[in-house]
């Protein structure tokens, strides 16, 4: 690596850390912000010639908070200009500050920064961007890529959710047990939005948004680190991993989307697979169930699977059963009808499937699902309405692609099929 | 004498390699390893998956499960290297050149009392 690679390295790994204690300081986003990007200047012109100091995280504090109080002090003009010298002698400093940040403060101070970003007052995508910008320290112009916008467009989106958030007044106390864990389970909310942010791209703008997956990696890593007994973050952690352990297999080159039963699953990824497992298998000792750590074990039963039928269907129908009663959504049944598809037959699912049409009548997949089941009990003319439906209701031109196939297939299957196939 | 090379580093600094910067540095240490593995000297190579995946036995009495790596210091146990060195001086050698492919973080060097080469598939 170069010489300045290693201090980007250093500083995005200390960016979360020394935000979040650059917040506490200031209580103000942008002057911490502000803070932490002087401090960043400071670090290229110094770092190189001194070498890196022990601690970066504490280096960036340190000069981070003395450059803000300057600048504060100068704009009120109660004092001159300080020399550079007053702020270069860091030394004895980052070791006073280096004890000081160890232990509790840090963890508080990071999920509070990430606590803000999601904030119930901010509508997802504002605290997805809020997130990446704040805390990641992506650039502007680098989430509006990822989210397919404009560089102005997200600006304004950021401007406005920080806006939000400083009418919004987050407690700076240290929280107590129960704040503590609300906030937790809205910042793991969030890391998950962000990774579906990056999940749901199409063939086309996958490799795009694909850093929006990996960011929020690191985001879930970052928590879990500073939770290390949460079994819920752990959860989290391993499904994220296990989704984007198969990355690479869920598009051709065309872009068309490959469903998990047609994936070349020697493309899935075996060292994130490695480490989705490990901590699967850590949370579930703890014996305390929920949400992130059911669709994790579901997702290892299909990364435990060298082979689509060697899949553990009956476990995973089990799985999505209780994910039912924790987490009530039809969105659930429907994932779940598609293992009793596998387990007891088409029909069987079709029947559970089919009290959900009123409140699914505008999603994709709901038609996408009745379609294939419609397809494999031979009701062809059902199944092609089903699809047709799926077609006006897709998101992307890929899922629109995948849904055309089966049509097509239909089509061959079944020559002259009314006035629609004539079209 | 085998010596165990224990590979330190910042977990949240490798952490924010990318996938290619990651595979650059693997192909420099694999450039170290050849010359060893030539040489008839290189034992066993494992790099270990974040802390975050670890969980420690506290040998108190009962035994006490914890998750998280043994010590929770700023630079984590990342992997290891056994080598067949005649001294101290060789092996110091190897850790340096070792050090040239991946700079940053830090090598711990141990004496080997008792070694099996194992029989895992790689």
């Amino acid at each position: 690596m170069t010489d300045t690679a290693w201090i980007d390295g250093a500083l995005t790994s200390a960016r979360p850390q020394a935000v979040s204690a650059l917040l506490r300081y200031f209580r103000n986003l942008d002057t911490a912000e502000e803070a932490f990007q002087n401090a960043c200047l400071r670090a290229l012109k110094s770092w190189p010639q001194n070498g890196p100091p022990r601690d970066p995280a504490a280096w960036l504090i340190m000069v981070g908070r003395n450059v803000a109080i300057d600048d504060i002090r100068r704009s009120k003009k109660q004092t001159p200009l300080p020399e550079d010298e007053a702020i270069s002698d860091l030394d004895d400093a980052e070791e006073e500050l280096a004890e000081r940040l160890d232990g509790s403060h840090y963890r508080d101070d990071i999920l509070r920064l990430l606590f803000i970003c999601c904030h119930p007052d901010l509508p997802a995508t504002q605290q997805i961007a809020l997130a990446l910008r704040i805390v990641s320290g992506l650039t502007v112009k680098q989430i509006a890529r990822a989210f397919l916008v404009s560089e102005a467009a997200m600006e304004q989106r950021i401007t406005r959710a920080k806006g939000r958030v400083a009418d919004a007044n987050v407690p700076f106390e240290t929280p107590d047990a129960v704040a503590r864990s609300e906030r937790l389970a809205a910042v793991a909310a969030m890391i998950y939005l962000i990774f579906n942010e990056g999940y749901s791209a199409s063939g086309d703008t996958a490799e795009i948004r694909k850093p929006l997956c990996e960011e929020a990696i690191r985001l879930a890593r970052l928590l879990l680190r500073l939770f290390q007994s949460e079994p819920e973050i752990m959860g989290l952690t391993a499904l994220l991993l296990l989704q984007h352990a198969r990355a690479d297999a869920r598009f051709d080159s065309d872009g068309a989307v490959i469903l998990l039963d047609d994936q070349d699953r020697t493309l899935w990824n075996p060292k994130l697979i490695a480490e989705g497992l490990a901590l699967i298998d850590k949370a579930m000792r703890h014996r305390r169930s929920g949400p992130y750590q059911i669709q994790a074990a579901i997702s290892a039963l299909h990364a435990r699977a060298a082979r689509p039928e060697e899949t553990d269907w009956t476990q995973i129908d089990l799985l999505y059963g209780a994910l039912e009663v924790m987490q009530p959504s039809p969105v659930v049944t429907l994932n779940r009808a598609v293992a009793v598809s596998k387990v007891r037959g088409a029909e069987a699912a079709l029947e559970m499937i089919e009290p959900l049409a009123p409140r699914l009548s505008n999603y994709f997949h709901f038609f996408g699902v009745r379609g294939a089941f419609l397809m494999q009990l031979g009701r062809n003319d059902e199944a092609a309405t089903a699809f047709d439906r799926a077609i006006a209701l897709a998101n992307t031109s890929a899922e629109a692609a995948h849904i055309r196939m089966h049509l097509d297939r239909l089509q061959r299957d079944a020559k002259p099929r009314g006035a629609k196939a004539g079209k | 004498m085998l010596y165990a090379i224990l590979c330190y580093h910042d977990e949240d600094h490798v952490g924010t390699w990318t996938k290619e910067q990651d595979a650059a540095v693997m192909q420099k240490l694999s450039v170290v390893q050849d010359k060893l593995t030539k040489a008839g000297r290189l034992g066993p190579v494992a790099r270990l998956l974040p802390t975050t995946a670890a969980t420690t036995l506290r040998k108190d009495d009962p035994p006490v499960v914890l998750d998280g790596p043994f010590a929770e210091t700023k630079e984590q146990l990342l992997g290891f290297y056994v080598i067949d060195c005649k001294n101290l001086d060789e092996a110091l050698d190897v850790a340096r050149d070792l050090g040239k492919a991946n700079p940053g973080g830090a090598y711990e060097i141990r004496p080997v009392g008792m070694f099996t080469p194992g029989s895992v598939p790689s």
